[in-house]
């Protein structure tokens, strides 16, 4: 168990050396204060209207998200394979999965801390607006927004377990999710069971059904969570497999 | 220590590894010599647990690689030959979480002993990526070492290293070697002669040969050249030595001396020289060829029927002293000669 947060930690840390999360803080940023900066700006303006906050959330951190998950994990793995790195973890006593989960939780925590960090807005805008922004809203939709990021990463750490190169592990992680994000639209076209499924594979699907709505419902968090180990567990076996080449 | 039979890795329909059996003691260096291709790497990743053998198995201290491949990535210490380290980060940092990884104790004082060891002291806090290639062969060792593993396994450890580097690295090998078991696989022939207590020669995956570098240099199959010098009438000389049963076929060279072939069975250079000197030939100087562990290596690598062989050589020469004293004579010229 130790083993998962020694990786864990140094995962973390090496996004602080890396150039890449840099630019990725800074644009998500930029964006954040920007965007703020406007909905303030149309508050001022406009007396009666309240900046919702959950903007903030849908229109810039989500696709920001969006694009840095599979830029920030393409490299987890594929750089360990590529520089043999990967031979010296797997031949110490560590195991598959300590290393999968690892890598998973360090590249998650950094993302977290940027979602964590992004709650200056929110706070600010909580003392300007009398009497307050509404907070089970915001907190339900930050709540969803880490169930999202978990998902998407743990799918960024297995495609970059299968690739040696980074490039194409990024591409086949956007690939993937907006697979995942345009599953649904063909539910209006089929019926039965396979309308229903399609339905229910949709990432932003169960996002915007709940979270965004200030809901935060056991169903939707549940199929994130799933889709995180799953993804996790693919990965493991992927190294496995490596093994057995 | 290492106990492996008939071990064998197939790539596919490509076979990397043919029914290799060998063991190594405790405490003992041994060697894994053959050209590039021939396995040595393959060899060592099963032995690491870094992939299963096809069929055959390995038990490294007792554990099987496989069923308790745990175990046995703990007893191990490896470094590949491409040296892979994380270049981000600084080599205290690595080491220590090399060391969190094996779930060692103490952990600033080992990595102190071994930066020590390794001679890599005042560069602690170094970035890796700014390290030369000899310094991060170095960290690479002090991962390996660092939990004072039982064996020691390295691919090619002197490879792409100056020549000062490369007789810091063997000295360490040799002092490491004295209390744990070393394996290290190499193409440079001398390099096994120096460090190894044994080496294997393989070849395309199987193993053609395994002796101590000493034997081994015995084992050639073949008789060698002698070359004489004496001061004056060497075609008396000639004549005399081509009188002696075997050397029919002395020839005199164009630097003036005479050569011919020492059969394989009988040495005959004191008959020679007993003959010449008694005829009252003035003999200067009788060198013979040096059989050295390339052209054993060269033989056996080229050889079609790499697995007869191996019986035949060992009733060849096992019992000649005379040889080995020869033999111990011309090493110590060589060495002389490198110093």
């Amino acid at each position: 168990m130790r083993n998962l947060w020694t990786i864990a930690k140094k995962e973390f840390e090496s996004f602080f050396h890396s150039a890449i999360a840099y630019v990725i803080g800074v644009v998500i940023f930029l964006s954040l204060g920007i965007y703020f900066y406007i909905l303030l700006s149309y508050g001022v303006r406009y007396q009666s209207y309240v900046p919702e906050i959950t903007l903030l959330l849908d229109w810039i951190l989500f696709p920001l998200f969006f694009i840095s998950v599979p830029v920030l994990t393409m490299r987890t793995i594929s750089d360990e394979n590529r520089t043999g790195t990967l031979e010296i973890i797997m031949t110490a006593p560590v195991k598959d999965w300590e290393l999968i989960v690892g890598k998973w939780l360090g590249t998650y925590l950094f993302f977290l801390s940027i979602l964590a960090l992004s709650w200056i807005y929110p706070f600010v805008l909580n003392l300007m607006v009398d009497p307050g922004i509404d907070q089970t809203m915001l907190i339900a939709a930050y709540f969803g927004v880490s169930l999202v990021t978990a998902a998407m990463t743990a799918i960024g750490i297995f495609v970059s377990s299968i690739f040696k190169n980074p490039i194409p592990a990024l591409l086949a992680t956007l690939g993937l999710m907006i697979l995942f994000w345009i599953i649904s639209a063909p539910a209006n076209y089929t019926s039965g069971f396979v309308s229903k499924l399609l339905d229910y594979l949709s990432m932003t699907g169960h996002y915007y059904s709940s979270f965004y709505r200030g809901i935060i419902d056991l169903k939707d968090a549940i199929y994130y969570i799933t889709l995180t180990i799953f993804a996790l567990f693919l990965g493991t076996r992927v190294i496995e497999a490596r093994r057995w080449k | 220590m290492i106990n492996a039979i008939g071990l064998t890795k197939y790539y596919g329909l490509n076979c990397a590894v043919d029914n290799l059996s060998f063991n190594a003691k405790k405490g003992e260096i041994l060697g894994f010599l053959g050209p590039n291709g021939a396995g040595k790497t393959t060899t060592m990743r099963i032995l690491t647990g870094y992939m299963p053998p096809t069929s055959g198995q390995v038990t490294i201290g007792g554990y099987d690689v496989i069923d308790q491949s745990l175990e046995v990535r703990r007893l191990v210490g490896y470094l590949p030959e491409s040296v892979p380290l994380y270049a981000d980060m600084r080599v205290k940092e690595y080491l220590k979480f090399m060391s969190k990884l094996r779930k060692l104790e103490n952990i600033d004082i080992l990595i102190n002993e071994i930066l020590d060891e390794v001679g890599m002291k005042d560069r602690a806090d170094s970035y890796i990526e700014k390290l030369s290639k000899g310094m991060r062969q170095r960290v690479g060792l002090a991962q390996a070492l660092i939990h004072k593993p039982e064996v020691l396994i390295l691919d090619e450890p002197t490879i792409g290293l100056d020549p000062v580097q490369i007789i810091e690295v063997r000295k360490l090998i040799q002092q490491i070697g004295k209390e744990r078991t070393v394996l290290l696989s190499t193409h440079i022939l001398s390099e096994a002669q120096q460090i190894c207590d044994r080496v294997m020669i393989i070849n395309r995956g199987r193993l053609v040969a395994e002796d101590t570098p000493e034997h081994l240099q015995k084992r050639l199959s073949g008789s060698r050249k002698v070359y004489i010098r004496v001061v004056d009438n060497p075609t008396k000389a000639l004549s005399l030595i081509r009188n002696l049963p075997a050397l029919e076929t002395a020839s005199l060279n164009e630097k003036n001396q005479i050569e011919f072939e020492n059969p394989v069975d009988k040495d005959l250079r004191a008959t020679v020289a007993k003959t010449l000197v008694s005829a009252d030939i003035g003999l200067i100087e009788m060198q013979i060829e040096k059989a050295n562990l390339e052209d054993v290596f060269l033989q056996l690598t080229q050889s079609d029927n790499s697995n007869a062989s191996i019986g035949n050589e060992y009733a060849l020469h096992d019992n000649n002293s005379e040889l080995e004293s020869q033999e111990n004579y011309l090493k110590s010229l060589d060495n002389s000669k490198e110093n």
